[in-house]
């Protein structure tokens, strides 16, 4: 079997590449380099995803597999690579400005970050479950460490042992999966295992099922769809807050490209028998999710509940499985990463140092001492929300509009019920913020740069797509 | 069909019923006698004369991490030792690969050397 490794090859890993280059060299450098210079590390680190932005502009209209169909590159990998990459930029921004206010040592984070999204990116681009499995575990390990970061808390600690733990034992259950559906197709080829349950669609074997089944739970802990989720809450108010941010963002979206590259493939055939699993999975995810976030009075913990949530509405555009959920689906990713880091970016800010102020009480009366900043805040909940001017809800929209386009009326129906619920716990910090009175009289801090770009980013995203959504959902149809 | 193992099943309970029975009666009416010295660790040896858990460096646990990993990374080597002959026929890529591959663990090791993971103090 002859092994040839062209120029296609190496161009379609080309921002993967970059990335992990990028994250071993400062890895050297956050040991080797003299202590003045450590602190460029970060900024050297967007300068890295930056590189592989450009690099990623190579891989546009390029269709098909490489490296012996381990591979995919289609549209579909351009953007997730354009969202992993932008997600890990941002996230870095919002560490810069966590570094300087809290007292731990934050050298090889940068790197870690770089590796975990250099994970991302080859589960968005899989081909074969070797390459999903992978990239999920790439992605994974460094989480487990980042969440680990602030050594010195108890909380920190606790979320790094509780994620590895049941991440490595979700990690279980996913190879486990993979290894059935191995042993009835023959090959982790995605296009083949497509193939296997195409002709085979009338009578599946029971063992085939499982794997999928299997598989289905591996991905599920990591985008936290209600059985799986436990780990979610803790895991989230342990974590650093950009860790939180990159981890809400990052991790969900890269467990959804895997879903989508598994699923959308491969179980189209079946999709009758899959779609009544993932429609109680996706209800429930929304259910739990929205009516726990209801009593979080910790701001971190009601953005993880949140975050459960909506993995629950964008479980709802995989059930549709019609030709409207891969756009629906990354529609809403790229939504839901500009208002979901925008949201941390303003905790980090009025969390102040060593994560004091993260309870919702800290955020009364802010409007009236940063305006600004609850502003920014402001759109960022409606948007989660999902209110209309904002892409939040161009986001549900699609993917409910898939739904019912395959008609799932009732899905769409508990969808819309629980977008209500939602409502009561993102106005909550609306109303906190501009109609009652400050808690305590201590200033936040003026909003840091880097930060500030973030939730200017952020902002402007999602004013920006809830306006304009039709060149992007071209680019992804 | 499943009534041809119906003995089996009748063989099973008898034993794990005998076996029940020996150990609670043995519990039930055996003398016991309740004398300090026969409650110490060791009956008819020294008596113990510490703690049997020590508190010993964390070092040693870095240590056999790192020998772990790089075992595992030597493991990789070893598939890669036995195609080698018959890829090369087909290009250097296989030499280079490889290369590259030690060269990353490379680097982990250098970043470890500096961050003093071997310094024994």
């Amino acid at each position: 079997m002859p092994i040839a490794i062209g120029t296609t090859d190496l161009i379609s890993i080309l921002p993967i590449a970059i990335v992990s280059l990028f994250g071993v060299y400062l890895l050297l450098q956050s040991v080797f380099a003299p202590r003045m210079n450590r602190i460029l590390i970060p900024y050297l680190g967007i300068l890295g995803v930056g590189l592989a932005v450009v690099g990623n502009f190579f891989l546009i209209g390029m269709e098909g597999t490489a490296f012996e169909g381990m591979v995919r590159v289609d549209r579909l990998t351009v953007v997730l690579n354009f969202l992993f990459l932008i997600t890990a930029a941002l996230s870095l921004l919002i560490t810069i400005s966590y570094h300087e206010g809290e007292h731990v040592e934050f050298l090889e984070f940068t790197p870690l970050v770089l590796f975990s999204t250099a994970g991302m990116m080859v589960m968005g681009s899989a081909e074969s479950l070797m390459t999903i499995f992978l990239g999920l575990e790439t992605m994974s390990i460094a989480l487990y460490v980042m969440a680990g970061f602030r050594r010195t808390n108890r909380h920190s600690l606790e979320a790094a042992l509780k994620y590895f733990l049941l991440g490595a034992f979700a990690t279980g259950f996913l190879l486990y999966g993979m290894a059935l559906t191995y042993g009835m197709v023959g090959s982790t080829n995605l296009t083949q295992i497509a193939q296997y349950f195409t002709q085979n669609a009338l009578d599946v074997p029971l063992v085939a099922l499982m794997g999928l089944a299997l598989i289905i739970i591996g991905f599920g802990f990591k985008v936290a769809l209600v059985p799986f989720h436990m780990w979610t809450p803790d895991v989230y108010q342990g974590s650093p807050l950009p860790v939180t941010a990159y981890m809400a963002v990052g991790a969900k979206a890269a467990g959804f490209a895997a879903i989508l590259r598994v699923i959308s493939l491969s179980a189209f055939s079946i999709a009758f028998q899959w779609s009544e699993i993932l429609w109680v999975l996706a209800v429930l995810t929304m259910t739990v999710g929205n009516v726990v976030a209801l009593v979080q009075d910790n701001i971190k913990r009601m953005l993880a509940y949140s975050s459960i949530a909506h993995a629950g509405y964008i479980l709802v555009g995989v059930v549709a499985s019609n030709d409207q959920t891969v756009p629906s689906v990354v529609f809403y990713l790229i939504v839901y990463l500009f208002m979901n880091l925008g949201a941390f970016a303003v905790a980090t800010m009025v969390a102040g140092q060593n994560e004091r102020r993260v309870n919702i009480q800290y955020y009364r009366g802010l409007g009236y001492t940063q305006p600004l900043l609850a502003l920014a805040m402001a759109v960022f909940m409606f948007s989660l929300a999902g209110f209309p001017p904002t892409a939040g809800f161009i986001g549900k929209f699609y993917i409910f509009s898939a739904a019912l386009q395959s008609g799932y009326v009732w899905l769409v129906i508990l969808g819309v019920i629980n977008s209500l619920i939602s409502v009561y716990y993102y106005l909550n910090v609306v109303v906190a913020m501009y109609m009652q009175q400050p808690v305590d009289e201590k200033k936040i801090a003026p909003v840091l740069p880097g930060v500030g770009v973030v939730i200017l980013v952020a902002v402007l995203g999602i004013v920006y797509l809830g306006i304009f959504p039709g060149t992007m959902l071209s680019v992804l149809r | 069909m499943l009534l041809q193992y119906i003995p089996i099943l009748v063989l099973s309970v008898i034993a794990l019923g005998f076996a029940a029975a020996v150990l609670i009666l043995t519990h039930v009416i055996s003398p016991k006698v309740k004398d300090p010295v026969k409650l110490t660790v060791y009956e008819s040896g020294l008596p113990p004369q510490m703690e049997a858990r020590l508190r010993y460096p964390i070092r040693f646990f870095v240590v056999a991490m790192m020998f772990i990993l790089f075992d595992v990374e030597v493991i990789f080597i070893y598939p890669w030792a036995v195609v080698y002959q018959q890829f090369l026929a087909y290009g250097s890529f296989i030499f280079w690969e490889m290369l590259l591959f030690i060269a990353v663990l490379f680097a982990g090791y250098l970043y470890l050397y500096k961050r003093g993971a071997f310094k024994w103090e």
